[in-house]
């Protein structure tokens, strides 16, 4: 499915971080947005306002973050492709509505601009600390994409990437951006419409009084119907069967609850995706996602001048991890190196993919992000020279920390 | 019910051969019968109301969109044939504002109980009424939490026991009505369970009212509120409302408290118009594009 042209500002443009998220989110044929005020995601919102009635999309400012959610699960069910903006303290809020909106198999979009927390942290700062919330944030058991975008012009492609792996998932997708690449200003080039292919919802297409709303594919994904076409189904967040009802039996939670997780798993490598450069020869590899990718980049470049053997592996597909790259990558090389805007999130999936093959090293940026690419540098100095396989994590603590 | 379970999973009920065709079939979800209400309850009549008043507004059940929250009126979007959600405590009113701003052709109802509606979801109650959304909200008061066993809710009256007032409640009580006005609700009403016929009517009349409408429908809950206050059954309940209902067409709101047993007062407080959310919308949306002309 092409994308609808209304919403592509194709050409070459000088975009922040959060307003190539509008228009990605534009370019992938969003068309409605429920937002609440919150620093450093508000430009986000601004930009969709602004452009929403040449668009022809529409938007509501809701009265706190856990009524935003709700009314972009219930725009969702209208047929239309939904999104919002927040950041730190705004995705605590909304952990409720993202377990209903897993539960409900709603497709929709929480685009988190991190901020250093915890409690009300500091706004005006980028952190990567809310890796972990996302994924495990609302109670239960449940899977979920998150893509981590390094500059304005991936803020723009993977908002599109992220519509197309809800649509097809059935998920609530979350993109985790933060205050840096938020703020920070590039060029973006938005390609034409019909260069632009967007996974269009899966739909019922059977009789209207046979419809089961969770009776799903060989793939486990259960075809979607609109509200108001007729089809007067029932959905609830209890555990049900696939008529929708709620059925209170273990059973039914193996039968309702599995396949929310399978859907997922089963198809992590079709969803998974990582950037690599020079991997071949690499003795130590950098993983990093999101802003610190940058600073890890640089770094690599730098530590190859002089001759230390390393590699990158970004992650752009944060959640699910990739365990099965991680875990072949440990056997053959001496350690990683996880540079992270946090004290230690993401770099505990790659201790654990590693097995006790490879050393892990850990740099806590705390919030000085990505201008730290000299603490890096001396961490990858270390791993190298390092000859044993050490326990656990090996915490680095930077200089000017 | 005898229920079985398939091979593939899928949970199947048994339902037997029905002589009788119920006269709301259309309406409601018979095979999810029998429903979860304990007898004497007040919310099947709630239900049985709102499905009529629904054939007597003419209304396309396929436009119909019903939205509950948790609760035992939370259980009200499973039993009735709309599109009908069943989401999260206190959100229905939430849910349903973001239905009706991405599809102005819906008609959203939300249906739930004090406790959902006016302690959790107090927020959105009053947000919705202030942007006057095209909504009408059912709010079944029982003065009580009931399905989590009889807790003190924000409509228990003063002195009243729950399990979790046990030596009376000590806060006074919302007076949904006035709440509901004062923050912009169109169309006010309260009746009781008893008021089947003038609830119906009520109701039919807020279906086709444009902007946030409110009901609230008083209802015995026997197996808690009635009975930790010793207040005997449903039906001791309904004869209480019979004798102590003053029908009030039109009372200012204010004067609409409800106390420990005493008089209530029922009727149609507020009709007025007010330009709704999507009214509003929709115009600013034309001046913008004319602007840009």
């Amino acid at each position: 499915m092409k994308t609808d042209p209304k919403g592509v500002l194709t050409g070459s443009h000088e975009l922040s971080g959060n307003h190539a998220c509008a228009e990605g989110a534009f370019a992938a044929g969003c068309r409605f947005l429920g937002c609440y005020p919150i620093v450093p995601a508000l430009e986000i919102s601004q930009r969709f306002l602004e452009r929403a009635p040449a668009v022809g999309a529409t938007f509501i400012q809701m009265e706190d973050e856990v009524s935003v959610l709700a009314a972009v699960l219930g725009a969702s069910w209208t047929g239309k492709r939904s999104m919002t903006v927040t950041s730190g303290p705004g995705l605590s809020l909304m952990m409720e509505h993202l377990g209903l909106g897993v539960m409900l198999e709603t497709p929709c979009v929480i685009v988190d601009v991190q901020m250093v927390g915890p409690g009300l942290g500091i706004p005006t700062r980028p952190s990567q600390g809310d890796m972990m919330q996302s994924r495990w944030g609302s109670h239960g058991d449940y899977e979920i994409v998150a893509l981590a975008p390094s500059s304005p012009q991936e803020m723009f492609d993977f908002m599109i990437k992220a519509f197309n792996f809800s649509e097809r998932y059935r998920i609530p997708v979350a993109v985790m951006s933060d205050e840096y690449v938020a703020h920070l200003v590039e060029r973006v080039v938005i390609p034409p419409a019909d260069a632009i292919e967007l996974v269009p919802r899966r739909y019922y297409k059977g009789r209207k009084d046979n419809y089961l709303p969770f009776k799903r594919d060989k793939d486990f994904v259960p075809p979607m119907v609109d509200i108001g076409k007729g089809y007067r189904f029932h959905v609830t967040g209890l555990t049900h069967d696939n008529r929708g009802y709620p059925i209170m039996f273990e059973e039914c939670q193996e039968y309702n609850v599995h396949p929310l997780v399978r859907k997922i798993r089963h198809f992590a490598d079709e969803i998974v995706e990582v950037q690599e450069s020079n991997l071949d020869d690499a003795e130590v590899i950098l993983v990093s996602y999101g802003a610190t990718s940058r600073a890890a980049r640089k770094a690599m470049e730098e530590a190859r001048k002089s001759g230390i053997k390393v590699g990158s592996l970004k992650l752009v597909t944060v959640w699910p991890f990739p365990e099965k790259r991680v875990a072949e990558l440990a056997k053959r090389v001496k350690a990683f190196v996880v540079p992270e805007m946090n004290f230690g999130q993401i770099v505990l999936e790659v201790e654990r993919c590693s097995y006790g093959a490879a050393n892990v090293f850990f740099i806590p940026h705390g919030e000085k992000g990505v201008e730290y690419t000299e603490d890096i540098q001396a961490v990858i100095k270390r791993a190298v020279q390092e000859k044993n396989i050490k326990d656990g994590v090996i915490e680095c603590v930077s200089k000017g920390v | 019910m005898a229920e079985q379970k398939t091979t593939t999973g899928v949970v199947k009920p048994e339902i037997p051969e029905a002589d009788v065709i119920h006269p709301m079939e259309n309406l409601l979800r018979m095979d999810r019968m029998p429903h979860i209400w304990c007898s004497s309850c007040g919310i099947g009549i709630a239900v049985t109301a709102f499905t009529a008043a629904l054939e007597k507004a003419k209304m396309d059940p396929n436009m119909v969109s019903i939205v509950s929250g948790i609760g035992c009126t939370g259980r009200v979007a499973g039993y009735v044939k709309l599109d009908s959600f069943h989401t999260t405590h206190g959100r229905p009113i939430a849910f349903g504002t973001g239905i009706r701003v991405a599809n102005p052709n819906i008609k959203v109802v939300v249906f739930s109980g004090d406790g959902d509606l006016i302690a959790i979801g107090g927020n959105h109650f009053i947000h919705a009424a202030r942007r006057n959304i095209d909504m009408l909200v059912v709010c079944v008061n029982n003065f009580i939490y009931a399905m989590t066993g009889g807790q003190v809710a924000p409509t228990t009256p003063l002195a009243a026991y729950a399990t979790t007032s046990p030596y009376g409640c000590v806060e006074p009580p919302f007076n949904i009505p006035y709440l509901a006005e004062s923050s912009g609700a169109v169309y006010v009403a309260r009746w009781t369970a008893l008021h089947v016929r003038r609830l119906t009517n009520s109701l039919a009349e807020a279906l086709q009212k444009k902007g946030f409408s409110v009901v609230e429908v008083i209802s015995p809950c026997a197996m808690y509120y009635s009975r930790i206050n010793r207040l005997g059954d449903g039906l001791d309940m309904m004869r209480f409302y019979h004798d102590n209902v003053e029908i009030r067409h039109g009372e200012d709101t204010k004067n609409l408290d409800i106390g420990f047993q005493t008089k209530i007062i029922c009727g149609k407080f507020v009709d007025r118009e007010r330009p709704t959310y999507m009214e509003r919308y929709s115009q600013w949306l034309t001046e913008v594009k004319g602007a840009k002309k």
